[in-house]
């Protein structure tokens, strides 16, 4: 049957499973290559050209199978449902504080993740809710813990900023600005230091990448030969300040000066993929690289912000038409008949259900007890008695 | 701390026993190096950050509060950060202000750190080994004018870091100070000694939390209470620990809670003046006549 396919679909790139010729000894080849082939073939794709500084950029010619292909897109299309509801919670007050979504971004998340372990630490700002999808957390998981529920990441205590997940390796979300990198810097370290083959990927945005404390780390980073990335999802504004308005250099994969830099196409997922294995590879061997991801957010800062006051609707429709990231994986899928439109179209609705059904679970999720309040402060119980609100109460520790 | 051995050599040629990976210089950031301790203590090491003087690390308290402190909250329990901030702090010789900061008033609303002070060379040594084996986050606080206390220390002891120090035992007033304040009030002591004097001297060792039952004791028994800091007067440990004491102890006190505390000044370079900013022996031994009246014979 996928001989068949390869023959109409009439596409050169010579790693699809061959088509069959009446020679014995090619059909024989065809047998084993059918085998081994059949149930996933894979196509090269051409990425845009990668920006290098210091450093050989990786080949723009990546390899990707229909498998990976599909679950690229089943877990881009999760993402993208599951900040559309939370919009929708948000907007019926269920979600309160800060909420920061990620639509638009998807790409650099999956191509993270493709090209990394568990193994592989990663820490990020505050809009954390797809790095935890990522890093294998669960769709209830998220939206429990922006509903405060007990079932969420961090059982109520943390919020929309702060989830994380730490059997693969998830350091979190963090609401100070800048204020993860060196954390993330850290965490390379301790990589180094228990030798374990690892990374640290700590990120961070084009508003950030103005800390001086990223500097600082970098430094530490550099000479220490930490095996740490530095990435920076440059999605061109800092809140509301455009970069250029914000930076005075905004080739912020030149930033690291005397550190290498690849500036990627943050849109798309298998740039993104190359990208970071490329770079994971290299940092192992000598230290940090700084990386920028090129990619666009959808959605206004947060919540309280509607986007369309600094910059204009037509730009963020033309992000959506030309680029986004998954309309570019439902392309090479349905161009390389990996799948026919209904049946990404089922896929969409299984993931849609899916996400519905999240919701309704974190909703049932109870509400964390305020006798608990005190319970995760210390590690090691002091022993110790403290006063509560009004002093009369009293609280072991 | 590495090759130079530290700045009063607190860990002089210990690179040279354990190496570069594990005594490690950095570049001058302090609140880069926090984060990365804080990251590092994240995946389970056991890191010893040191502000070369604890007033440096302002420079690092977002890293501080909001990381090292609450991380362990915030994540649900997830990640613990078994780490130490220790330094040298407190007034030094004409050191100048930015030199001289007393850093725990700063640090002592920050929820989900412990704060200790040692004093001697024996709970300097037996208070460190228990911080490093600590779960919490502990911020250690060294005073610049002690290094060359000289002391017994015990090897393999360790000691506990939620309980105070009783230092001389009594019955006329509690004095409860910390750090180079002990030695002051102690010198005070031998003076009311010679007056009459029977006071009870504490050194509290847990600035946060405090060992409210070795405090709720001691003034159970004595019904009054002198605070020896070199904090300044507003936002001190001693505030704190005033407020605490009225609220637990108001039943049990003869006299309001007394706070000798340093002035609200930035500590001037001048001798004199400096010496004027900080709690003298003599001000403690005025504060106690003021406080217990005319000594009760034994």
């Amino acid at each position: 049957m996928l001989v068949a396919r390869a023959a109409r679909s009439g596409l050169g790139s010579g790693l699809l499973p061959g088509v069959c010729s009446a020679s014995a000894a090619v059909q024989t080849q065809c047998a084993r290559d059918f085998a081994s082939k059949s149930s996933d073939p894979s196509i090269e794709v051409k990425v845009r050209d990668f920006g290098a500084h210091r450093i050989e950029p990786p080949s723009t010619t990546v390899t990707a199978t229909k498998s990976e292909l599909l679950g690229y897109f089943e877990l881009m299309y999760k993402m993208r449902r599951m900040e559309i509801a939370s919009d929708m919670l948000y907007k019926s007050k269920l979600i309160r504080g800060f909420c920061h979504l990620y639509d638009g971004q998807e790409a650099c998340m999956v191509g993270i993740g493709a090209a990394t372990t568990d193994t592989d630490s990663i820490i990020t700002s505050y809009r954390d809710h797809c790095t935890h999808l990522m890093k294998k957390g669960t769709v209830v998981e998220v939206m429990a813990e922006l509903l405060g529920r007990v079932d969420g990441a961090s059982k109520g205590y943390g919020g929309s900023m702060h989830m994380y997940k730490k059997d693969t390796n998830f350091y979190g979300g963090n609401g100070i600005v800048g204020a993860q990198v060196p954390l993330g810097a850290g965490l390379a370290f301790a990589h180094k230091y228990r030798d374990d083959g690892g990374i640290a990927m700590t990120l961070y945005g084009d508003g950030a990448a103005n800390q001086g404390q990223l500097f600082e780390a970098l430094n530490i980073a550099a000479l220490w030969d930490l095996p740490c990335l530095f990435i920076c999802e440059n999605n061109h504004y800092g809140m509301g300040t455009s970069e250029a308005r914000g930076s005075k250099s905004h080739t912020f994969y030149t930033r690291g000066d005397y550190a290498p830099g690849l500036k990627v196409d943050g849109m798309d997922v298998l740039a993104v993929k190359q990208a970071i294995s490329y770079a994971k590879e290299y940092a192992l061997k000598h230290g940090p690289v700084v990386m920028e991801l090129d990619t666009y957010r959808y959605h206004g800062h947060s919540m309280s912000d509607p986007g369309s006051t600094y910059r204009t609707r037509d730009e963020i429709s033309q992000m959506r038409t030309q680029r986004d990231p998954l309309e570019h994986v439902r392309r090479l899928l349905l161009d390389n008949n990996f799948a026919d439109a209904s049946e990404l179209k089922k896929l969409e609705k299984t993931i849609k259900k899916e996400v519905d059904n999240a919701v309704a679970t974190a909703k049932q999720s109870s509400i964390p007890d305020p006798a608990d309040l005190w319970k995760t402060i210390y590690r090691d119980p002091l022993g110790a008695v403290v006063k509560g609100l009004d002093s009369s109460v009293k609280v072991q520790l | 701390v590495g090759h130079y051995g530290g700045s009063y050599k607190v860990t002089y040629d210990l690179y040279k026993k354990y190496g570069d990976m594990r005594l490690l210089d950095t570049p001058i950031c302090e609140n880069g190096f926090m984060g990365m301790g804080i990251g590092a203590a994240m995946t389970g090491l056991r890191p010893i950050v040191e502000g070369m003087n604890m007033g440096f690390l302002l420079l690092a308290y977002n890293q501080i509060s909001n990381n090292a402190g609450m991380l362990h909250y915030t994540s649900g329990g997830q990640y613990k950060v078994p780490m130490v901030i220790r330094g040298p702090g407190g007034v030094g010789r004409q050191l100048g202000a930015e030199h001289s900061q007393r850093l725990e008033s700063y640090f002592q609303s920050i929820p989900g750190v412990q704060l200790v002070a040692c004093s001697t060379a024996a709970n300097a040594k037996a208070l460190l080994k228990s911080a490093i084996r600590s779960d919490n986050p502990i911020i250690f606080f060294e005073h610049v004018l002690l290094y060359n206390v000289k002391g017994e220390t015990k090897d393999g002891y360790y000691q506990p870091l939620e309980k105070a120090e009783m230092v001389r035992s009594g019955r006329d007033v509690t004095i409860l100070c910390y750090s180079r304040m002990r030695y002051v009030v102690m010198q005070a002591v031998a003076e009311l000694e010679k007056q009459g004097y029977d006071p009870e001297v504490i050194d509290l060792i847990s600035l946060k939390p405090f060992d409210m039952e070795a405090i709720t004791n001691s003034v159970k028994k004595t019904k009054r209470v002198i605070i020896v800091e070199e904090c300044m007067k507003t936002g001190g440990i001693g505030a704190s620990l005033s407020a605490t004491i009225n609220e637990s102890c108001f039943d049990d006190l003869d006299h309001q809670v007394v706070r000798l505390s340093s002035q609200d000044v930035p500590t001037a370079y001048a001798y004199e003046l400096e010496a004027a900013t900080i709690v003298q022996p003599e001000q403690v031994v005025a504060a106690v006549q003021r406080v217990v009246g005319t000594p009760v014979s034994a």
